[in-house]
């Protein structure tokens, strides 16, 4: 269970979360929802510990997050995919997977859980030896999502996954998201631009706006709400 | 013939310690961006160092290995004292701040040891090695040189390429915060990185000392031609460091040869000016990465 309360993050003058409160639970998608400048990209990083907030908290399984290091979170299983495909470009496909095993799994477990990988995204394994830079858009999301997943993470944390890719591309990946969701004890929170697919795969949803939350609720209860829609999701 | 020769063996030998200092320089360049100028007079302290230990008549491989680990140490200490506050300010601010410890550390040298050169011992004797009957420029100390650098480069190689501590190193180096949200300590790696240049700068040190004379600026060419050696070999790679500092000791060695030791920093700098307009990336600087 993840809980934010009450959290304020500012850069500078600009307020970039208003006294954000939520929650989101194991086994199901919590997708946060809003415009450009909403602050989903910022409650993300804060969760993560990228960003220093200004006051609140976050709690993860009952433990304080704030205040601890980013590999410290990292270390506690949760797992950020970052906005525009993190992949590292300079790493082959296996180095990226392999990555993110070092710290949580032994050698021989490892080579394992990159097998595992390689066979959830059959069109990784014929670049496994090549640099992620040699991956196309749809690849990349591919693997940084592998990377998450390989390190059996307890908070899922996805930034626009679906920015850039193919809407059949985006339909695979939200399907595959959901089938590793459902029935484990990961939580996972999804932060898209595209409500739409957004809310298709996810149980609850939160939207921002401005930094404040306007709204939060079952998905199905918000994809049913078309003022909320017209107002902050355009569709 | 036989100048030919002995110039070109002279120029591999000479090569191979900037080499050393060059790897110095892309080990923090590849970690942290920061071209390090001081790397020099970091293995000029560590060799006056070796030098009081060796006056209290302890022997050469003791001193030989105990100024290797100070180097580590310094190293460093180096990044987290001085560097680390720095981050996230300008990129000017540290490489500044290492031409400021460049200045200190030669200063301090100066007041502690005076500015006279004075000797230093080699690890074997000097003189040229016999093959059939002709002397050559190559020593037995030379052959101690070029082991001792390809171990260092190999030794790195093998680091990064085949050990999930250099995994981490160059997944730090190319993209710390996607590194850090993996739950790899980038923090600790950076230190790693400079400790390590610090070792590779005062091996370079103990090689340079006893064939040049040694005082607070022996390490100040040196440092230009290894500079030129990182920036021919790309700045990024190791073995890029190791065939930039073979093209920059051959080349400088030709010019003293054949025109004129006083020519030797000259040569270097055109060097550094063809390399920088024929190859800016360097030699073994790596792909840049497709956009997609």
């Amino acid at each position: 269970m993840l809980e934010v309360q009450d959290l304020s993050v500012s850069y500078g003058a600009v307020d970039a979360l208003r006294s954000v409160t939520l929650s989101a639970r194991p086994g199901a998608i919590t997708a946060i929802l809003g415009a450009n400048g909403a602050g989903k990209t910022t409650l993300l990083r804060t969760i993560s510990g990228l960003v220093k907030p200004r006051a609140g908290s976050i709690r993860f399984s009952g433990a304080e997050l704030l205040g601890r290091a980013v590999e410290d979170i990292a270390r506690r299983g949760v797992a950020h995919v970052p906005e525009g495909r993190g992949v590292i470009a300079e790493l082959t496909v296996e180095d990226n997977l392999r990555l993110a095993t070092l710290w949580c799994m032994g050698r021989r477990e490892r080579q394992g859980a990159i097998e595992s990988m390689l066979e959830l995204f059959p069109r990784l394994r014929g670049f496994r030896r090549s640099h992620a830079s040699t991956l196309s858009g749809g690849e990349r999301q591919m693997l940084v999502i592998g990377r998450a997943l390989i390190s059996r993470p307890k908070l899922l944390l996805l930034d626009e996954p679906s920015l850039g890719l193919a809407p059949l591309v985006t339909a695979q990946l939200m399907g595959l998201l959901r089938a590793h969701t459902e029935g484990t004890d990961m939580t996972v929170v999804l932060v898209e631009q595209n409500a739409r697919s957004a809310l298709s795969v996810s149980q609850s949803a939160v939207v921002l706006n401005l930094g404040e939350v306007v709204v939060s609720d079952d998905a199905a209860t918000i994809a049913a709400d078309s003022g909320l829609r017209h107002h902050y999701l355009g569709f | 013939m036989g100048l030919f020769v002995n110039i070109t063996l002279d120029g591999i030998a000479n090569g191979m310690i900037f080499a050393a200092l060059a790897l110095a320089l892309v080990l923090i360049f590849r970690a942290t961006r920061i071209v390090n100028f001081a790397q020099g007079a970091m293995g000029m302290i560590t060799t006056f160092i070796a030098s009081s230990i060796l006056g209290r008549g302890i022997g050469y491989w003791w001193a030989f290995a105990a100024v290797l680990v100070i180097g580590f140490v310094l190293g460093a200490l180096v990044e987290r004292v001085l560097i680390r506050p720095l981050q996230g300010k300008s990129e000017l601010n540290p490489v500044i701040v290492t031409i400021g410890l460049l200045v200190v550390l030669e200063g301090l040298a100066g007041t502690i040891y005076g500015n006279s050169s004075r000797g230093f011992p080699a690890a074997y004797s000097q003189s040229g090695l016999t093959v059939g009957h002709t002397k050559v420029a190559f020593s037995h100390f030379d052959v101690f040189i070029l082991v001792s650098v390809l171990i260092l480069m190999t030794g790195t190689l093998v680091l990064f390429r085949a050990t999930t501590l250099g995994l981490r190193m160059r997944a730090s180096a190319f993209a710390g915060e996607i590194s850090r949200l993996l739950g790899v300590r980038v923090g600790l790696l950076l230190t790693l990185g400079w400790a390590l240049a610090g070792v590779a700068g005062s091996l370079a040190g103990l090689l340079v000392a006893p064939t040049s004379s040694f005082g607070p600026y022996f390490m100040d060419l040196v440092l230009v031609y290894a500079f030129t050696a990182a920036v021919i070999g790309g700045l990024e790679s190791p073995v890029g460091a190791l065939i930039g500092g073979l093209i920059t000791g051959l080349s400088i060695s030709y010019v003293g040869g054949y025109l004129g030791s006083g020519l030797q920093p000259l040569g270097a700098l055109v060097l550094l000016m063809v390399a920088l307009m024929a190859r800016p990336e360097g030699i073994f600087a790596r792909p840049p990465a497709r956009r997609v």
